[in-house]
Order: structure tokens, then C-alpha cells, then sequence
């Protein structure tokens, strides 16, 4: 099951001109742009673990490009996404994030219903994926 | 149903010009502007402005033809300038990202000027990550790399210089498009860094060399460094100038314009002591701009010129 998270997740995977499109933008905007990747993709898992520091002082997204092939080159297995931060006062938060890489084989969510008191049920959902250890979870 | 693939097949060929008018090219691109103000602001130089001019002009065509489809390889733009130190060597790499900027080769025209400290860590695994750093902050811009030799160390053969050199390589070959890479120094120097560093004379495709300004060269120097801050030179003063330059050319550490600025620097010390000094009553903005010929008669170049003359008498 594709999973959607971020911007642009119900349209087809962007390729890395339109990535790079994005990150200009943004850039172009002042915010701080980085990356994060995991293979937790449950989604109200907000830890994600950075790839390197936010780029503050860099005017060009070929500086993110590059970053984002060499954590390909090491995570290309899990999922990656593009994070931009806008550092105003008042704002203070991350403007845009979208994924910008996939597993090959996303095996989607088990739905499981738990019966408490009387007939209630309480409902969760957990990632097939998340049964492996951390590390070893779409190899 | 075959009309709008027609219409399509005339709109894409309608993309590829057929002509192309490198004059309208140049004065639209702003490389006009660029050269002129080159011309105008920077004194001497004459075999520089020549190559640049020239690969201005490569650069032009080498565009034009990859509209027309004749060509869809970067061309290798990293360049080397060689010469002595204060010959204008940073100035004009700010030009030059200009006018590659103008030409559509970089995205965005800035200028990151580093040395040695800037790239090369102090333990081992700082290097790569430092590095990178400034190759990113450069992307999209000219990458200016002064004294370029230093990131080579012969005597020590674990020096962490060499871990920037293979980062630098490897970027400046894979990133063409992203990113200009500039190395500057003085001129022999540098010829011993690329001979026991040939990966970085075959990835450079333009060396140009900065001459040595002459007398008359520096003195026109000094009175537009002057003009710019508002402060002129009277007639005597002028004469000592001159006078000025040819000493301070036979002293050793002689940095050709920089030298001119220093002098001036502490020439505009002597001439407030001086005001504040010699005042009497309100002085008017004339007196407040003019540099006289004692404000720069007291230069210790002087004296050392006079002892070195005596030790020649002797």
C-alpha cells in the first residue's frame, strides 16, 4: 500500500527535477531546508531520524540534491523526506515537507480492533512493516 | 486527428532557432555591460580583459550552438588565475561569476572565496564534512579557492589536504553544471601544484595569468581609490605618489595595488593627525578631502629607501 504523507502524496512520485523545482522555492523563500529519513512510517511517528544539518546559507538546491543522492545511496531502502523550516518569528515551523523516496515494497498497515469494556472497540492501525527490527525493516 | 500532431511537429521545430544574431545576444545577455564595466573599473590588466573577452565570446557561442542542437556537453569552465598577490585576482572572479551568471552557465552568480582553513580539518574525518560544507554554500556560483597550492603539502604525506583535494576533484568532474570552481595563487607556485596534481590540470580549461602592474598603473590605481572615498590628491602630493610606488616596489612583501591601498590607509592617519593637529579654526570639506604631499613623505618607505641607497653608496 503506498503510504501518503506530506505534500503532494496522492500525485505520482516526483522526479528529482520537480524535487529540485520544490527546494528552490523554498530556498528562494529563506527557509532552512534538510532532510529525514526512517523506516517507521507509521504516520504519528514524528521522529525521524536528520540526514546531516539543516542548510541555512545555501542559495542553490543543487547543495540539497546532492545530500539527498548520497542518503539514497545509504537509505535508498526507507522512506526520505524533504523538510523546509521557516525560522520567522511567529512562524517557526516547518513550511513544507513532502517524501522524496520510497521502498520498493510498501506492505501497508494492519488494522486491529481492540474489545474493551462492554462492546466498545478501540481501533489502531500498525505497520506490517514495523513486526522487523528497527534497521532491518524493508531490506 | 492527424491536424494537431502536425501543428505540434511545427511548434517544436519553431524552438530550435535558425539563425542566430550573436551581437543582439551580447547586448541582451548584459555581457556588454559586463565587459564594459571591466574595462572601465579595472586599470591595466590588458592581457586579462583579452581573455576574458575571449571566453566570453567562446562561452556566447558555445550557447548559441547548444540552442541550435549542436552541442549538449557543459563545457569544462574551471579556471586557474595565477599571479601576484594584489593584481586583481578576486576582482575579477567576481566578473567572472558575473558574466557566467549572465550567460546562464551558473544559476546563480555569487562568489565563495576560501583558502586552505576553509576546507582542510584538523582531525581526521573533519575534513570531508568541511568540505562539503563549502561546496554546497558554492553550488550554484563560482567557487574561489586562493592559494590553492596550500591544500597540497608535499613534506607530509598524511596531511588532510589531500582528502579536499579527491572531494574537490570528484565534484568539479560529476557537478559541472552546479558549480565553477576557480583556483587562484602565484604563478610558480602553482605550476608545481598542478605537476604533482595533474587530476586538477586536466580538469581546468582556462589559465589565465595577471601581470604585474606598472608605476604609472598604480599610481592611476591610487587616485581612484582615492576618487571612490572622496579624497583627491593635491599637485605635489601627486608627484610624491609616484615617487611612492617606485620605492615601495624594490621593498620585499610588495602587493602591487594592495600595497597602494595600505599606503593610502595610513596616508588618510597622517592627514587627520595632521587636521586635528595643525586646526586653527572651521575647516571647509576642500581641506577635508585633499591629501598633501607631507601626509605621505612620512611613509617609512622613504627612509628605508634612503638607507638602502647609502648602503649602496658604501
Amino acid at each position: 500500500m503506498r503510504i501518503t504523507q506530506g505534500a503532494f502524496s496522492f500525485l505520482p512520485d516526483l522526479t528529482d527535477d520537480q524535487i529540485r523545482a520544490q527546494v528552490q522555492y523554498c530556498i528562494d523563500n529563506g527557509w532552512a531546508v534538510s532532510l529525514e529519513f526512517t523506516d517507521d512510517p507509521h504516520p504519528r511517528n514524528t521522529y525521524w531520524d536528520m540526514w546531516g544539518h539543516p542548510m541555512f546559507d545555501n542559495p542553490d538546491a543543487a547543495a540539497l540534491m546532492m545530500e539527498l543522492n548520497e542518503c539514497r545511496k545509504v537509505y535508498g531502502d526507507r522512506y526520505i523526506r524533504f523538510v523546509a523550516f521557516d525560522a520567522t518569528h511567529g512562524w517557526e515551523s516547518v513550511k513544507l515537507s513532502f517524501l522524496v523516496n520510497r521502498p520498493a515494497d510498501e506492505p501497508g498497515y494492519r488494522l486491529e480492533r481492540q474489545e474493551v469494556n462492554g462492546r466498545s472497540i478501540r481501533y489502531t492501525t500498525k505497520p506490517y512493516a514495523a513486526d522487523r527490527p528497527a534497521g532491518n525493516r524493508y531490506a | 486527428m492527424t491536424e494537431p500532431a502536425l501543428e505540434q511537429n511545427l511548434d517544436e521545430r519553431e524552438d530550435i532557432p535558425t539563425h542566430v544574431d550573436l551581437n543582439a545576444e551580447f547586448e541582451e545577455s548584459g555581457v556588454k555591460d559586463v565587459l564594459a564595466d571591466l574595462d572601465r573599473e579595472l586599470i591595466g590588466l590588458a592581457p586579462v580583459k583579452k581573455r576574458i573577452r575571449e571566453t566570453a565570446a567562446l562561452l556566447m557561442v558555445e550557447r548559441a550552438r547548444r540552442r541550435m542542437g549542436l552541442a549538449n556537453e557543459t563545457p569544462t569552465l574551471h579556471m586557474s588565475f595565477t599571479g601576484n598577490p594584489g593584481t586583481g585576482k578576486t576582482t575579477v572572479a567576481l566578473r567572472m561569476a558575473d558574466l557566467l551568471h549572465r550567460l546562464g552557465y551558473i544559476r546563480k552568480g555569487h562568489l565563495v572565496s576560501v583558502t586552505r582553513d576553509d576546507l582542510v580539518g584538523q582531525y581526521i574525518g573533519h575534513t570531508a564534512p568541511k568540505t562539503k560544507e563549502i561546496l554546497k554554500k558554492a553550488m550554484g556560483g563560482v567557487l574561489f579557492i586562493d592559494e590553492a597550492y596550500y591544500l597540497y603539502r608535499q613534506e607530509n604525506e598524511r596531511d588532510y589536504g589531500q582528502e579536499a583535494i579527491e572531494i574537490l576533484l570528484q565534484v568539479m568532474e560529476n557537478q559541472r553544471d552546479d558549480l565553477v570552481v576557480i583556483l587562484a595563487g602565484y604563478a610558480d607556485r602553482m605550476d608545481r601544484f598542478f605537476s604533482s596534481n595533474p587530476g586538477f590540470r586536466s580538469r581546468i580549461a582556462h589559465h589565465i595569468d595577471f601581470p604585474d602592474y606598472t608605476d604609472e598603473e598604480l599610481l592611476r590605481i591610487s587616485e581612484k581609490m582615492l576618487e571612490e572615498q572622496n579624497y583627491h590628491l593635491d599637485a605635489e602630493a601627486e608627484g610624491m605618489m609616484a615617487d611612492y610606488v617606485r620605492a615601495r616596489r624594490t621593498q620585499p612583501h610588495f602587493a602591487n595595488a594592495r600595497s597602494i591601498r595600505n599606503a593610502l590607509d595610513r596616508a588618510r592617519l597622517r592627514q587627520a593627525n595632521r587636521l586635528f593637529e595643525n586646526a586653527l579654526g572651521p575647516l571647509d570639506a576642500e581641506t577635508l578631502s585633499t591629501i598633501s604631499a607631507e601626509d605621505i613623505s612620512a611613509s617609512r618607505v622613504f627612509s628605508i629607501a634612503v638607507k638602502n641607497a647609502e648602503k649602496q653608496a658604501r
